[in-house]
């Protein structure tokens, strides 16, 4: 027996030694295997890097993506406030520049053409921010009631933000078709009008409102996802804290429910605003502005300016002029912003 | 009876310094120069749309760097 106890401690023994030495060996190879490296390292980058205090590794690290916006977006912006000074076209780069000061931009503001595009613009924008917003928060509200299947409509009300804009107007056109479009049959059974008395597309009368259904229907789930982040930010307590203070629902609604997804609604009405200004996809493959100058919204006007009447001196002009107009009205807008967060 | 020392005044800073009643005068402005630019009314509030938006624009950056 106490053989028998004497051997086992002997194999125990030995064994630890051999674990031990198992991991010096492990040890020294890998301090071999990080000498050979920092060998084979060249040293000035080593030791550069190894100098550099953590602002300048932090400066390391953001300095492509400052490189990468000044020469994608600050770098062009700059060329078109200098080309709005000049008689550039684009048909012709390598005629020589002439500084013509500012008569680009009396021109562009003493243009009523370019001033009845800034209304049309105005018009598509207001109602496409005040429909998109009505409908985006009433929907976000439903479905914030988890009801059965609310996930499932989630999915189907969001298909129409994830389409293509070249899809969405090329099936839009065909729902608006006189003869055979779906939207005109609708229209026909719900008001007894016959379908092909009306032309969405080539009514100087519709085709605003035709491009104003179509961008709501493609945006209006984009409005509704922010919103329901917005709702589903509220914390239950105090609706229930609500509840026991006999609160009706309506007061729930106007007290806790809209003040609480406020910064929310107002976040996706900036970004919806700033993208419709800018909206030119839709509007050329729906009407292409017309008929007649109807539906020429501002980005319509710009790049006939610049690349049909090759003035694209005046048209960075206009170019400018819009961005003032979208970066001064952001400007007040995130600081409206800021105080409503700030209540 | 102690008597209270006089609490001295806070001086105040000159109006076009403080950046509260600027930055609302500011604002006015870029909206006033927002709505000239997309009325549909006078040629003339549309050709002086862009001199008003870019006063209050630079009027907005240079006083929202003002202390509370």
């Amino acid at each position: 027996m106490t053989a028998r106890i004497r051997k086992r401690t002997g194999q125990f023994f030995r064994m630890r030694r051999f674990k031990t030495q198992v991991k010096s060996v492990t040890h020294t190879s890998s301090t071999i295997l990080g000498e050979a490296v920092a060998r084979a390292t060249p040293v000035p980058i080593a030791s550069r890097i190894r100098g550099l205090s953590d602002r300048s590794m932090a400066w390391l690290f953001i300095t492509p993506a400052i490189a990468l916006l000044l020469a994608v977006n600050i770098f062009p912006l700059i060329w078109a406030i200098y080309l709005s000074f000049t008689n550039f076209r684009a048909n012709r780069p390598n005629a020589a520049l002439e500084n013509v000061g500012l008569s680009n931009y009396s021109r562009v503001l003493n243009d009523p053409n370019i001033w009845q595009a800034m209304q049309t613009t105005a018009h598509f924008v207001f109602w496409t921010i005040l429909l998109q917003t009505l409908i985006g928060f009433s929907l976000a509200y439903l479905i914030d009631r988890k009801f059965r299947g609310h996930a499932f409509w989630t999915t189907i009300i969001l298909v129409p933000m994830m389409l293509s804009p070249a899809v969405v107007g090329n099936f839009w056109r065909f729902l608006y078709q006189p003869q055979i479009g779906l939207f005109n049959h609708i229209v026909s059974f719900l008001t007894g009008i016959p379908p092909s008395s009306f032309e969405m597309l080539g009514s100087v009368r519709l085709s605003p409102w035709a491009i104003i259904i179509v961008d709501t229907w493609m945006w209006t789930p984009y409005v509704m996802l922010i919103c329901l982040a917005g709702l589903r930010s509220i914390p239950d307590y105090i609706y229930e804290a609500a509840e026991v203070d006999r609160a009706s629902l309506w007061r729930q609604f106007w007290s806790i429910t809209l003040p609480m997804a406020l910064p929310f609604i107002m976040l996706a009405v900036l970004f919806r605003g700033i993208e419709n200004f800018k909206m030119f996809d839709m509007v050329t493959l729906l009407t292409g502005g017309g008929p007649g100058s109807t539906t020429e919204v501002a980005s319509i006007t710009l790049k006939r300016e610049a690349f049909e009447s090759w003035r694209t001196g005046r048209a960075s002009a206009f170019a400018i002029i819009l961005f003032v107009a979208v970066f001064g009205l952001a400007n007040i807008y995130v600081k409206a912003l800021n105080k409503v967060k700030q209540r | 009876m102690t008597a209270q020392p006089p609490v001295p005044s806070k001086q105040k800073r000159p109006f076009f310094l403080r950046r509260g009643p600027m930055e609302n005068i500011a604002t006015g402005l870029i909206g006033l120069g927002f709505l000239m630019l997309f009325q549909p009314f006078l040629l003339i509030f549309y050709t002086w749309s862009l001199v008003t938006l870019l006063a209050g624009t630079l009027m907005f950056i240079i006083v929202s760097k003002f202390p509370e």
